[in-house]
């Protein structure tokens, strides 16, 4: 079982490393873009003997307490129940 | 009176800091190794600068498990004194020792110079032997100096008097062509409401000495030994 953990800048933090990027992709001549933002994504394997509310829980706390900045950053918690314990 | 000079993997201002406070200010320093659980003894201790944990996931973000760091938590509470600098900031805003958070500079370029900065606040203990608005000239070296905070904080800091030092021109001038990472408000170093916790993105310990281009780095120093004297009096 994995959980697949997005972390994002807050609404209104500026993220000059996304403009950056932004500016890139522009001169790569990539039009109709409206922003791009940087953000952190993480998987953590978990034990496949938890349950699908369990590993939830377990990956919200390790997101909330390790990887978000609470001041700057939100978080997203995916749980897949398919992936194999080992990738 | 005794410092201690927090030691984590990564750490390179950690010997800076110890010179300065052994030969500057005179007094015996300890090196204390980020596993150490007990702060017994001190009267003040030193977040010293460089890359703890090679700033993996965010700048201090995990120095702030570090073992050591409940014992700061605790030793501040006692109301003893935690001066953090440059990445020792970062670790102290992660801890939540200190509100806010220090993210990329807004020009994303790493920031190597000599900066002004105005004392804001020389009623706290790492301050009140320097004259209020004073310009200090003391060296910035950085990726992520970008202090944020949301308004109701930023408020509180500002109704408090916990902004202590501003970035500015040589004539004190706070504006933004001297703001050299895009910190909210120019702000540079801040300290808790209780005043025994400092933050600072700038190296005052890189600022003690005539051959390094300024000494006044000094002052903050003595300061806080001095705070420290007058408490123990």
């Amino acid at each position: 079982m994995k959980a697949k953990v997005y972390v994002t800048l807050k609404q209104g933090v500026l993220d000059p490393q996304g403009k950056a990027i932004h500016h890139s992709a522009e001169l790569l001549g990539f039009e109709k873009i409206g922003d791009i933002r940087q953000g952190k994504y993480f998987e953590i394997t978990l034990d496949q003997g938890l349950s699908a509310k369990e590993a939830l829980e377990t990956a919200e706390k390790i997101a909330k307490d390790v990887l978000a900045n609470p001041v700057i950053e939100d978080f997203s918690v995916v749980i897949d129940e398919t992936a194999a314990e080992s990738a | 009176m005794k410092f201690g000079v927090l030691v984590f993997p990564g750490s390179n201002c950690d010997h800076d800091a110890y010179h300065v406070l052994s030969k500057h200010v005179g007094q015996p320093v300890d090196f204390i190794w980020h596993r150490q659980t007990d702060l017994a003894g001190y009267d003040a201790v030193i977040v010293p600068g460089g890359f703890s944990y090679g700033d993996y996931l965010r700048a201090g973000a995990l120095a702030r498990f570090s073992p050591v760091m409940k014992a700061v938590k605790e030793f501040s509470a006692e109301g003893k004194f935690v001066f953090g600098i440059c990445n020792g900031f970062q670790i102290l805003c992660e801890a939540g020792l200190l509100p806010g958070a220090l993210m990329r500079n807004s020009n994303l370029h790493f920031v190597c110079k000599h900066v002004n900065l105005r004392v804001e606040n020389n009623r706290t203990p790492y301050t009140d032997e320097i004259t209020e608005s004073k310009v200090l000239s003391i060296p910035i070296a950085h990726a992520d100096g970008n202090y944020v905070c949301d308004d109701e904080t930023f408020q509180s800091l500002e109704e408090n008097g916990q902004i202590v030092f501003r970035y500015c021109d040589e004539n004190g001038e706070v504006n933004a062509d001297s703001n050299p990472n895009g910190s909210r408000s120019n702000i540079a170093g801040i300290c808790n409401l209780d005043r025994n916790v400092l933050g600072m993105m700038p190296h005052p310990e890189r600022a003690c000495e005539e051959l390094l281009g300024s000494n006044d780095g000094r002052e903050i120093f003595r300061s806080l030994a001095n705070s420290i004297e007058a408490l123990a009096a």
